[in-house]
């Protein structure tokens, strides 16, 4: 653990943070950056709560918050969990089987009804994009999105940035690197919107095939993206870097013929001393977990003092805390 | 949308002037410090209680821990209103278990800041005695809450506004009251 933490900083002039007035949060690219620092400050609170010895407030009492998990997660949802039981308020976890779940009906069915029984947050993943948006459409319930598909992760990207906030203070300038499958990461994309919001220069790295379509090499750069840098060579892109985020690789992606071979992967993408060595000094090292060992990031780097992979677990409560007690305040 | 009149209700010098006799008041009580600490409540309760720790120690040189409470985790009175108040970290830098704290705010007037501040100082230990110094007291409580210290009693109406200004904060040192414009208009 670092110990090097500074001070939250702020734009010079914005004293006064502006009141809340979202009531679901789906994706950062809606946020303003002031809604964006507001979130910071207010997980900074929170981690004064979570370093008590009875880390337990009364601000959500009387609340019931629905976690409704169409896909496995043990990191997320402990730690909205955890986050919402701190803050008082009741927590009901619903792990749906992807099975038994039709399109469209059913999950509005599984909505309405989580709804009646009272509750006045849901915190939803889902394996399809968009799941959240349909949901938030359909109910007076405060939706988080919690993972969608490869679209979003919104909270994921705002535990990230709170660690590099609490690490190198203002964001602008600051070069953030997310190298490997960004393609298929609702993280990397998350983070892209809220970094680039915040005025830091992010660079996508990975090889071309799991680099998300529009932002290939030669090609138009997409819409649908923010206003990022690609480089599929992690020696080039890692250069003076601030911050080196590395995404998970899911195994399954090599059976469906998008990489050659592991070793390749470990040999051009993984983060290891000699790769850091080229960044700024003391560049931090991120992971959004569950890590695959030796092959994202060395064993070595991982758990080094560069390294804040552990602090992002910690901080992430903080922030979950901070986005459930914004949410809350907000009036339908 | 017009504005309030001010009226001003304590200049730099009274304001300076109550914070001396409120640490004279808070030595004598207790009979030194040896125990005390003071606790602020955000915002203007910290810099109020950093001033009661200088003047302390300047008349009794002694030490006083300033620590500082932020209650928007603990309110009643916000919520319902669809707001939620801006947070910042506490800060209670010693273990205030068996301690005597005092707690500064600027203003008391429902009670209900008070309530919320018993309730998280209480999360932070089990003070042996808590006591409340505010700088202006201006009636109208909801609660059966008192202070120990007062700067001012300044009888008020509830259409009123009293607004402490204190210089870490605001620039400069004032409390004025603001008069709703209606009000301000009839009194010509």
């Amino acid at each position: 653990m670092r110990d090097d933490v500074r001070e939250l900083t702020r734009p010079a002039g914005v004293q006064e943070m502006p009141a809340w007035k979202r009531h679901h949060l789906l994706d950062l690219d809606e946020l303003a950056p002031e809604e964006i620092l507001l979130v910071l400050d207010t997980a900074e609170a929170m981690r004064e709560v979570l370093s008590r010895e009875v880390p337990r407030v009364p601000a959500l009492r009387g609340l019931t918050a629905v976690n409704l998990f169409y896909e496995p997660s043990t990191r997320t949802r402990a730690s909205f969990e955890l986050a919402a039981k701190a803050l008082g308020a009741d927590v009901v976890n619903i792990a749906a089987e992807q099975s038994s779940v039709r399109k469209g009906e059913s999950l509005l069915d599984t909505v309405r009804t989580i709804e009646a029984l009272g509750a006045q947050v849901l915190v939803m993943r889902h394996w399809q994009s968009g799941a959240p948006y349909l949901a938030a459409r359909h109910t007076r319930m405060h939706v988080v999105n919690a993972g969608d598909g490869w679209h979003a992760h919104p909270t994921q990207a705002l535990l990230d940035i709170y660690t590099l906030h609490r690490h190198l203070g203002d964001l602008r300038g600051r070069k953030v690197v997310i190298v490997g499958d960004v393609a298929h990461s609702r993280v990397a994309r998350s983070n892209a919107w809220g970094l680039t919001a915040l005025g830091a220069q992010v660079v996508l790295c990975g090889p071309p095939t799991l680099l998300p379509v529009g932002l290939r090499p030669g090609e138009d750069e997409a819409a649908a993206m923010p206003s990022v840098q690609v480089e599929v060579d992690l020696d080039r892109a890692i250069e003076g870097a601030d911050a080196v985020m590395a995404l998970r690789l899911q195994r399954e992606r090599m059976e469906g013929g998008l990489l050659p071979s592991l070793r390749e992967y470990v040999r051009l993408y993984q983060v290891n001393a000699e790769r850091l060595a080229r960044a700024r000094p003391g560049a931090l090292v991120m992971h959004p977990g569950p890590i695959n060992e030796g092959v994202e990031i060395a064993p070595e780097v991982a758990v080094s003092a560069q390294s804040v992979i552990q602090e992002q677990v910690t901080n992430g409560v903080a922030v979950r805390m901070a986005v459930l007690y914004l949410l809350t305040g907000a009036k339908a | 949308m017009p504005q309030g009149r001010e009226h001003v209700l304590m200049t730099a010098d009274d304001i300076r002037r109550a914070v001396h006799r409120i640490a004279h008041e808070i030595i004598e009580r207790n009979k030194g410090v040896a125990d005390v600490v003071l606790v602020g409540m955000r915002t203007r309760g910290v810099p109020l209680a950093r001033r009661l720790a200088d003047a302390i120690l300047q008349f009794e040189g002694a030490e006083v821990p300033v620590g500082a409470l932020d209650i928007g985790l603990y309110r009643d009175d916000l919520p319902h209103l669809g707001l939620r108040p801006a947070l910042r970290p506490s800060d209670i830098p010693i273990d205030i278990d068996g301690k005597r704290v005092v707690l500064v705010d600027d203003v008391l007037y429902t009670g209900r800041s008070i309530r919320a501040a018993l309730d998280a100082l209480m999360d932070f230990g089990r003070p042996g005695q808590v006591q409340l110094a505010v700088l202006v007291d201006r009636g109208h409580r909801e609660l059966p809450i008192r202070a120990d210290y007062v700067g001012k009693n300044i009888p008020t109406s509830r259409r009123e506004e009293v607004q402490v200004r204190l210089r870490e904060v605001d620039g400069r040192d004032e409390v004025v009251i603001v008069r709703p414009p209606e009000e301000a208009e009839h009194e010509g």
